[in-house]
């Protein structure tokens, strides 16, 4: 209970708490469209591509302001999209292998970068390395704010193009004849992912904020066949894991937040996989077996014996 | 032939060329498709038939030509076109029901921002009733058989209230129940003024469900009224020799 209180008393815990649910919500909600629109792997790559982003801004203004260092890591993970686009539609290279090139050559340039940045004299960049996998406890209110105030940009902007949103996720052929604009929509959409991306990118760091991306509509899904339905569990799960992986990495120091919050997710991963009512394994396992049983019974009628033949006997 | 305008010809299309690469899909086709025609696309494989329609609804580029809508370029005339897509072109595991599909059918008319409504939701509703899937409306859609499938498609096109509709092989795979479902309602959007173009299949059934019908094989071998055109010679001259085997004693 003394804990609880904690979230509304202490400064770092309630920084932490609403950090991890805007997080979660952005994320979660971006999630569902990725992963209806088959894009889940964008957020894994374009979150590796933002890491020469936050390196670079760090370079150019010798801050870390979060803000700079977020709008390199938008002007990366951008640029990086833009990069895939190009060299899907110029070459042979398919879309899965050309999101894997963007991923390495941004992600192996970044990491160049910043343990070159690292051995330099100073102290300034100290905290640069916590964006590789997330610090939440050391989040500040401004921090608090700036995800919140880019979060909301990224939500109300999804509230104006529901409909549009959810017909180029499911028709985009069909959209396209309604004389929806479906290349700026996907722009639009593909921006908004890179938003989701950088409103994690503190508190779950570069690697793991991938995870955040693919893992909460997955797990939704699973759970119902409404479209809003699904983009509020997705949100709500992404927003569970949030909070939950957030308090759990500042209770105890030195574990980083980024892979227990992805720990938490993948827990609900699992749980929805197996146990979802409709679509979960285990039922649809014991519902196939029941059916497997009833038919025996109904082959096996005829025959006094019941409903048990030897393998492989032929029976006329 | 330069027609420059046609305000009374639903679809007027000139030149039409598509190119993948070096080699041609679709050469220099013209089709007139006149007002209130039930026409069928047939061709071999491979002829370009669905190209036909995408490209003429800007689905995919095209290397020369123009299509007019009641004389005006479709990009201008979108509203009046309705396109019911081949079945397998989406992933019908999308976690929605039959009616919010095509109530999908309104979003044109409602514009950016604005949700449908009651009266778009009973539109929806009365062309599920149409196709006969009015049991189904909240079905999820992976729930669904091929031919509801494919009665769902066409009813989201209904609920476009267009002047054209614009169908990619409707009947390919689907059980009869669907296939005299569709047909009842192309008779009575025909009854009712609509122009409507079918990608086909199956060379029996054109004169029973047709009365126009465009021969395609690359180029457009021959267009008409069924009765004028569906000949064992154009026939011959768009499938090759193997014709007499497809259409059997009516060649």
């Amino acid at each position: 209970m003394d804990n609880l209180l904690l979230i509304f008393t202490d400064y770092t815990i309630r920084n932490v708490v609403l950090g991890a649910l805007v997080l979660g919500v952005v994320s979660g909600t971006l999630s569902a469209f990725a992963v209806l629109r088959k894009q889940s792997l964008l957020g894994d790559t374009m979150s590796h591509a933002a890491l020469p982003g936050v390196v670079i801004a760090f370079l150019v203004t010798g801050t870390r302001e979060p803000v700079p260092l977020l709008i390199g890591a938008m002007i990366a993970g951008l640029l990086g999209t833009l990069f895939m686009n190009l060299v899907t539609a110029n070459t042979r290279i398919k879309q899965d292998s050309a999101q894997g090139v963007v991923l390495a050559v941004f992600f192996g340039f970044g990491l160049a970068l910043l343990s070159w940045v690292v051995r330099q004299p100073g102290a300034e960049h100290a905290g640069l390395n916590k964006f590789l996998f997330g610090q939440a406890a050391a989040i500040v209110e401004s921090d608090v704010l700036t995800m919140l105030v880019i979060g909301s940009f990224a939500l109300v902007l999804i509230a104006l193009f529901w409909k549009e949103f959810k017909l180029i996720s499911f028709d985009a052929q069909y959209a396209k004849t309604l004389g929806l604009p479906i290349a700026r929509l996907d722009v639009l959409i593909t921006t908004l992912i890179v938003i989701a991306v950088v409103v994690g990118l503190q508190m779950v760091g570069v690697v793991l904020m991938s995870a955040m991306i693919v893992a909460p509509g997955v797990a939704a899904r699973q759970w119902t066949h409404r479209f809003g339905v699904m983009v509020a569990l997705s949100a709500l799960f992404g927003a569970g894991a949030g909070i939950i992986g957030a308090l759990i990495s500042s209770g105890a120091i030195n574990v980083p937040t980024g892979p227990v919050i992805v720990l938490c997710i993948t827990l609900i991963v699992i749980v929805s996989l197996l146990f979802a009512p409709a679509r979960g394994i285990v039922w649809e396992s014991m519902r196939q077996a029941r059916r497997r049983r009833q038919l025996r019974a109904q082959i096996g009628q005829p025959t006094a014996r019941g409903a048990s033949y030897p393998r492989g006997v032929y029976k006329p | 032939m330069t027609v420059t305008h046609s305000p009374d010809i639903p679809i007027l299309i000139e030149d039409l060329t598509v190119a993948y690469r070096e080699e041609p899909v679709l050469w220099d086709v013209d089709l007139t498709v006149p007002p209130g025609a039930l026409m069928a696309i047939v061709g071999p494989n491979g002829a370009g038939k669905s190209t036909l329609i995408k490209a003429a609804l800007d689905l995919v580029e095209k290397s020369a030509g123009r299509v007019l809508i009641f004389g005006k370029l479709y990009a201008h005339m979108r509203q009046h076109v309705a396109y019911v897509p081949q079945r397998g072109s989406v992933d019908w595991d999308f976690p929605t029901n039959a009616l919010d599909v095509v109530t999908m059918g309104r979003y044109a008319k409602l514009g950016w921002v604005r949700r449908p409504d009651k009266s778009d939701r009973d539109i929806a509703f009365d062309s599920l009733t149409k196709v006969g899937m009015e049991a189904f409306a909240d079905r999820q859609i992976s729930q669904l058989s091929g031919g509801q499938q494919q009665r769902v498609f066409l009813a989201r096109a209904l609920a476009q209230q267009a002047q054209i509709y614009i169908m990619d092989e409707p009947f390919q795979g689907v059980d009869a129940t669907t296939e005299r479902a569709i047909i009842a309602v192309l008779k009575e959007l025909q009854a009712h003024g609509r122009t409507v173009i079918v990608v086909h299949h199956d060379l029996e059934s054109v004169p029973e469900y047709f009365d126009h019908v465009l021969l395609l094989n690359v180029k457009a071998i021959a267009s008409g009224r069924v009765e004028d055109v569906f000949t064992p010679e154009n026939l011959r001259a768009t499938y090759g020799g193997r014709v007499d085997a497809l259409i059997g004693k009516g060649a």
